[in-house]
């Protein structure tokens, strides 16, 4: 049972931890644009 | 985007009460019987992400086509992360069936290798300088590379007769043959929800990259280049 708590576990840990990775370099990339739009 | 990514939860809502609430118990390996479910669709994704990291790759060393190459990118992560779960899902199933972490078995080892192959990948676009065109080109190469091991990968439990068991879902001339109705049933419902998700993933990660290329392509015009000394350095992306 505890193999299974764990996998499933891990899986959605992982899944989630990457889309949150994602998300974080989506909104470092956009104020990146808007900071060298602003600097032209 | 939103339309697939609310598909992917609908399937993975249905995928999950069909796991737990629809497939029968194995006889001989009980509960944790239920991690095939997650781990045989995690393999099927990295293969399909892996095919289209071979597509990419393929297309921008012919094309030089800048979506290629961002497309060869997006799969390659989303890939290593796959590859990843697949492992650490067969580790946990292989504990409670096998009674052992890890085996040198072929299947286990070429999939590693593979592992390897996306991570190496993952890493050279990471920390590569110099010429975004020559990076891509060297990292279509490793993509190439690694779909190469795909087939080693489908074919090393029958080349290697060890632990891993031989196929029960894809046998020639009889698809889905080896396993129960229910189960056949409910792994395909995973299938598909596992086929959508690398999908969404996909797509997310090809966006970043369109945004990683115009942050790259503003750095890279004149007017930022004489910016003076001590002015802000163009970032890794």
């Amino acid at each position: 049972m505890s193999y299974l708590v764990a996998a499933y576990l891990l899986l959605w840990i992982g899944l989630f931890a990457y889309l949150t990775h994602l998300g974080a370099r989506l909104r470092r990339l956009r104020d990146e644009l808007r900071a060298l739009a602003r600097e032209r | 985007m939103i339309p697939l990514a609310v598909a992917t939860a609908v399937a993975f809502l249905a995928a999950l009460g069909m796991i737990f609430l629809y497939a029968p118990l194995e006889a001989v390996q009980g509960i944790p019987q239920k991690i095939f479910y997650v781990h045989v669709p995690l393999a099927w994704s990295t293969l399909v992400a892996v095919i289209l990291l071979l597509a990419a790759s393929l297309a921008f060393l012919w094309k030089r086509q800048p979506a290629n190459d961002r497309l060869a990118r997006s799969a390659a992560e989303v890939g290593a992360l796959l590859a990843t779960l697949v492992l650490i899902t067969g580790s946990l199933w292989g504990k409670a069936v096998w009674g052992t972490w890890w085996t040198w078995d072929g299947r286990l080892t070429s999939t590693l290798v593979l592992w390897f192959l996306l991570v190496g990948y993952v890493l050279y676009r990471a920390l590569a300088e110099g010429p975004r065109e020559q990076t891509a080109r060297v990292a279509a190469v490793i993509g190439v590379v690694a779909a190469l091991d795909v087939p080693v990968i489908h074919l090393s439990v029958q080349w290697w007769r060890t632990l891993h068991p031989q196929p029960v879902v894809l046998r020639a001339g009889d698809v889905g043959g080896g396993l129960p109705g229910s189960m056949f049933a409910t792994l395909l419902v995973s299938l598909a929800a596992f086929t959508l998700l690398l999908a969404v993933l996909v797509l997310a990660r090809y966006r970043l990259a369109e945004l990683e290329d115009e942050v790259e392509a503003l750095w890279l015009r004149p007017a930022l280049r004489r910016a003076p000394a001590g002015a802000r350095t163009a970032p890794v992306l």
